[in-house]
C-alpha cells in the first residue's frame, strides 16, 4: 500500500498465481506464512480495528486487545485524548494489562512493579535508587528510552483503528471515499451503546474466515435464513463495492418486494429457499436504521475488520488470528443511545441471527473449518474464484467473488510473493 | 405436594435428557408461555449487558430455535451432555422458587472426541403449576467470553 518500502519479511521464495482467480490451499496451512503476516500484515502498513470509542468513555478506561498476535493496550486520558502502545512491559516483557475491558490510575506491571501512565510512559521503575546506595539501576537509565512503543491511531465515527507501522497511509486515504461514507452511514454522529460481547473461536485460519465475509455468492446460498424470510438475496436490489487497492469491501441489498415474486431461487431448486416458518415472526421485523431502505450492509476494512448491519442488527467484528488454524471471532453488539424501547427489543430479538448462536452467522463458524480439513493434503492445490470474470472491482451484481479477489490482490502483494510469470 | 428442590430436580433432570438425548422438540416445554431464556457470559453478565448468544422472550421462540435446528441450519452433527450440579434454592414459597445450579456440558462432534463444551450456571425462576416445576426465567451464564465454533443446541 505504501509506495517503496517493501514488505518486511518478504516471501519471495514463494509463486502465487498470476490471475486473480488462484488462490494457493498452502496460504491457510503453512506455519511460515503465519509468521511472516505477523511481520508483513499486522505489523505492516495497515490499519487494524482496535475497539470503539464508546468503551472508553471516561478518563482512565481502557481495552486491552490485539493487532494480530501483538498485544496492545488502549486508553483514554485525563486530557480526553485515546492513546494506545504495546502491551508489553519495557523490563522482561510481561503483559502491563490484563483485564480485556477495565478502568485504571496507572498501570503497574505486576512482575517488578514498573508503572506506565496513560499514555504508556515509563514512570516508575520499583528500587530504581537500590536500598541504601547499593543495587538499583545504573545512573545511564533513563526511563524515557523505555517506554512501550505507541501505535498511529485514528477514529472513523467512533471506531478506533491503530498501526504498528509509521508508513501506514491517513485513515481516509486507506479507507477510499466510498468506504467512508458508508461507515458514516451505519455510525455517523450516532452514539453506539454496546449490547454484548462474544467470542467465536473458529477451528480455521483467519483468511478463511475474511473471504467468507467478502463471498456475497454464498449467503443466501448457504444461510437458508436470508433467503426464505427475503433478508438478502442475490436478486433484491443491491451491489458490491470494492476498494480501489482491492483490500476493503462493502455487501449492501434493500427491500425488494418484485425480488420476493421472482422465481430465481426456485429455478436453481436452492435449498435456502423454502417453506419454514417461525412460529415467533417478530423475530425478522425491522425498522428502517438510518431512514433508507437498506436492509443489509455488510461492510470489511482490510485486514479483519468488519461493520455489519444485518436489518436492525448492528455489529463490529474483529478478527484475530491465534494460529495457523485457530482464530478469535470478537463481536460487539451495538445499539444506540436513542433507541426506543421498541428498537432495543428488535434488536435483542434479531441479536439471534448472528455471533455464535447465530441463526445466519452459526453456518460461517463452521464452515471455515470444512474448507480448513477439506484442503488437507492438497497444498499444492488451487481454490477457483471466478464467479463475476477475474477483476476486484466493484459491481451491481453480487454474483461475483469481486470482493474476494480484492482481498487476495493485497494480500500478496503486502507478503512479498514472486508473481507467476504470464504464460 | 413435593419440596422445592425435588420439584426442580426433577424438571432439570428431564430437561438436559430432552436436550442430551431427545427428543429436542420437548425442550421448550419446561418454559412458561412467557418465559425469558437467554445464554450469556460472566463477563456479559457482571457487566449487565443485555444481550445474548441466544435470546428468547416466549416460548415460541424457543420452538423455533430447534425447528431451525431441525430444519434450517447447517452443521455437523453434534450432541451434547449435561452435568448438573445440585440445585442452590436460594428463595422459595408455595408458588415458585428461585434457584441456580451449575452445569458442564460435553460435546462430541462427527466422529470426534468428547470434549468440554461450557461449564457455566443457570440462573432461573420457577413457577409451581400441577405439581411440576416450570421455567419463567433461566438465564445461562458460561464461565467464558469463548463459544468453540457455533452453539446450535441449546444449553
Amino acid at each position: 500500500m505504501s509506495e517503496g518500502s517493501g514488505p518486511a519479511t518478504a516471501m519471495v521464495d514463494r509463486t502465487w498465481p498470476q490471475s486473480l482467480t488462484e488462490v494457493p490451499y498452502w496460504v491457510f496451512q503453512d506455519e511460515e506464512v503465519y509468521k511472516a503476516e505477523q511481520e508483513n500484515i499486522f505489523h505492516g502498513p495497515f490499519w487494524s480495528y482496535l475497539c470503539l470509542e464508546a468503551e472508553l468513555a471516561e478518563p482512565g478506561d481502557f481495552c486491552a486487545t490485539f493487532i494480530g498476535g501483538q498485544p496492545v493496550l488502549v486508553t483514554r486520558d485525563h486530557d480526553g485524548e485515546i492513546y494506545a502502545f504495546e502491551n508489553r512491559c519495557a523490563h522482561r516483557g510481561a503483559l502491563i494489562a490484563m483485564e480485556h475491558y477495565g478502568h485504571a490510575k496507572d498501570f503497574t506491571c505486576v512482575y517488578h512493579a514498573w508503572t506506565y501512565n496513560l499514555q504508556g510512559d515509563l514512570t516508575g521503575v520499583a528500587f530504581e535508587e537500590g536500598i541504601n546506595g547499593k543495587g538499583g539501576m545504573g545512573k545511564d537509565f533513563c526511563k524515557a528510552a523505555h517506554s512501550p512503543r505507541r501505535l498511529r491511531l485514528a477514529n472513523v465515527h467512533g471506531l478506533i483503528f491503530g498501526s504498528l507501522n509509521n508508513d501506514v497511509p491517513p485513515i481516509e486515504e486507506y479507507l477510499g471515499q466510498e468506504i467512508l461514507e458508508r461507515i458514516e452511514r451505519v455510525l455517523g454522529g450516532r452514539k453506539p451503546v454496546v449490547l454484548g460481547r462474544f467470542t467465536q473461536t473458529l477451528p480455521n485460519n483467519w483468511k478463511l474466515y475474511m473471504e467468507n465475509v467478502k463471498d456475497s455468492y454464498h449467503a443466501s446460498i448457504l444461510h437458508l435464513f436470508f433467503t426464505t424470510f427475503g433478508l438478502n438475496k442475490l436478486n433484491q436490489k443491491g451491489g458490491i463495492i470494492v476498494s480501489e487497492n482491492g483490500g476493503h469491501h462493502v455487501s449492501w441489498s434493500a427491500i425488494n418486494r418484485e425480488a420476493e415474486a421472482a422465481s430465481h431461487y426456485k429455478d436453481q431448486k436452492i435449498r435456502s429457499d423454502s417453506e419454514y416458518q417461525l412460529e415467533d415472526p417478530s423475530l425478522v421485523d425491522s425498522f428502517s436504521e438510518v431512514g433508507d431502505d437498506i436492509t443489509l450492509q455488510i461492510l470489511s476494512v482490510y485486514p479483519g475488520f468488519v461493520l455489519q448491519q444485518i436489518q436492525n442488527s448492528i455489529a463490529v467484528r474483529q478478527v484475530l488470528p491465534t494460529g495457523v488454524d485457530t482464530t478469535n471471532l470478537n463481536w460487539t453488539y451495538l445499539g444506540f443511545e436513542d433507541d426506543s424501547e421498541e428498537q432495543q427489543l428488535i434488536r435483542m430479538k434479531q441479536s439471534n441471527l448472528v455471533g455464535p448462536a447465530g441463526y445466519v452467522s452459526m453456518e460461517d463458524g463452521a464452515i471455515g473449518g470444512f474448507v480448513q480439513r477439506g484442503i488437507a493434503g492438497a497444498s499444492n492445490e488451487f481454490a477457483t474464484v471466478q464467479m463475476g470474470g477475474d477483476q476486484a472491482i466493484s459491481s451491481e451484481s453480487r454474483v461475483t467473488e469481486a470482493s474476494i479477489r480484492g482481498f487476495w490482490k493485497v494480500y500478496r502483494e503486502a507478503m512479498g510473493f514472486s508473481i507467476e510469470e504470464e504464460a | 405436594m413435593m419440596d422445592a428442590l425435588n420439584l426442580i430436580s426433577r424438571t432439570q433432570g428431564y430437561y438436559v435428557r430432552a436436550i442430551d438425548n431427545g427428543p429436542i422438540e420437548e425442550w421448550p416445554e419446561f418454559f412458561t408461555d412467557d418465559a425469558f431464556y437467554k445464554v450469556t457470559t460472566a463477563d456479559n453478565y457482571n457487566r449487565g449487558l443485555p444481550a445474548g448468544i441466544i435470546w428468547a422472550n416466549n416460548k415460541a421462540m424457543l420452538k423455533d430455535r430447534v425447528s431451525a435446528l431441525k430444519e434450517a441450519n447447517i452443521y455437523e452433527p453434534h450432541a451434547y451432555r449435561h452435568m448438573l450440579g445440585q440445585p442452590a434454592i436460594l428463595e422459595e414459597d408455595g408458588a415458585g422458587a428461585t434457584s441456580e445450579t451449575s452445569f458442564v456440558v460435553l460435546r462430541v462432534t462427527g466422529n470426534g472426541p468428547t470434549e468440554v463444551f461450557a461449564s457455566g450456571r443457570y440462573l432461573d425462576e420457577y413457577i409451581f403449576t400441577d405439581g411440576k416445576a416450570l421455567l419463567k426465567v433461566r438465564t445461562v451464564v458460561c464461565d467464558s467470553s469463548r463459544t468453540d465454533t457455533l452453539l446450535v443446541l441449546p444449553l
